[in-house]
């Protein structure tokens, strides 16, 4: 998945009020990397259920950051977990590393 | 318009509040993390509005619709497409938002809140019910049997018949739900299918689609389960 993440839906949201851009780029610094964890907790501890939980939330952060293929790839992955299905974790894991490594350049 | 916002998410209240802020008419007055909390403070502040979020952990925000009383208006905001159509089933929601919610779509919301606003005074003045004392008389065979209103468990339709169910035997009479309906007092009896009514107070307990009173389990309708959740005293 090549997609790449972006600030556009965020900087349209704020529009002048750069206050606002970067207090919301330090809430998604600090909130995404606790629901990565939390994400890889459920996995190691094989709790597929609340693993779907946390995809849930990590989900609305690659739509605020613009990524539509892997927001549409997060629904059908939290139902797989629902499930207890847990196949489609590398692919989620490659999304989860693109974005760590985007919100480590803002 | 005061309102509040509820979401779990941090990041899913911070845009909320900003989207807020670029509706002057708009005063947020508090931010909640849970639906518990919410609940506490709705029950006692007067709130216009509440941007509720569906999918919290433990209480959800639908919980939340079914167990206020006098719910304020609602917009649910949501990643979950698939609720829409449920959602509407309850009065109090005037509208569902999809996050990543636009400012486009933010204005619409609120001018749906407005509409509500204006077309349906607020539901906070208590009805007065008629005094219609603690029994009701019923015509059986040319004679009328008084049947105090605590002894009777349910009723159900069954025809042109009713079948009026109490804590000693069943009485079957020649009339309508509806028209039984307009003899109960309303704090006690509560109709949660078409062809039930159920006194509340006999309750034993409740599952997703029914009740159980002593050994009878009653089926709960969908348009009814809101106002039978919103009548219990949920812990």
């Amino acid at each position: 998945m090549k997609e790449q993440p972006n600030l556009n839906y965020i900087k349209e949201l704020a529009g002048e009020d750069v206050e606002f851009e970067n207090k919301f780029i330090a809430i998604i610094k600090d909130e995404f990397p606790e629901e990565v964890d939390i994400y890889l907790n459920h996995i190691v501890a094989q709790e597929p259920r609340a693993a779907s939980e946390i995809v849930h939330k990590l989900k609305h952060k690659f739509s605020i950051l613009s990524m539509e293929d892997a927001y549409r790839f997060a629904v059908i992955y939290e139902e797989h977990l629902r499930t207890g299905n847990t196949d489609l974790d590398l692919d989620f894991r490659r999304i989860l590393n693109t974005i760590t490594s985007y919100l480590k350049t803002i | 318009m005061n309102c509040i916002i509820v979401d779990d998410e941090i990041a899913a209240r911070a845009i909320v509040k900003q989207l807020c802020s670029k509706m002057p008419e708009l005063d947020v007055i508090e931010e909640f993390d849970n639906a518990i909390d919410a609940i506490k403070f709705l029950n006692q502040h007067a709130i216009d509005v509440v941007f509720l979020d569906i999918h919290m952990p433990g209480f959800t925000g639908v919980d939340l619709v079914q167990t206020l009383k006098d719910p304020p208006r609602i917009v649910l905001t949501t990643s979950d497409t698939d609720f829409a159509i449920d959602a509407y089933q309850y009065e109090a929601i005037v509208d569902y938002l999809v996050k990543p919610i636009t400012l486009e779509r933010f204005e619409i919301a609120i001018r749906k809140i407005k509409n509500a606003l204006a077309i349906r005074p607020k539901a906070n003045a208590v009805e007065e019910t008629p005094d219609i004392g603690e029994d009701l008389y019923i015509n059986i065979d040319r004679r009328l049997i008084k049947l105090k209103f605590n002894e009777i468990l349910f009723i159900e339709a069954k025809g042109d018949y009713i079948e009026i169910k109490t804590d000693k035997e069943p009485f079957r009479v020649h009339t309508t739900l509806k028209k039984i309906k307009e003899k109960l007092p309303e704090k006690t009896f509560l109709q949660i299918h078409r062809s039930f009514i159920i006194n509340f107070k006999k309750i034993i307990d409740i599952e997703d689609n029914s009740v159980l009173i002593e050994k009878s389990v009653i089926p709960i309708s969908r348009s009814n389960r809101p106002e039978l959740m919103r009548r219990l005293n949920l812990l």
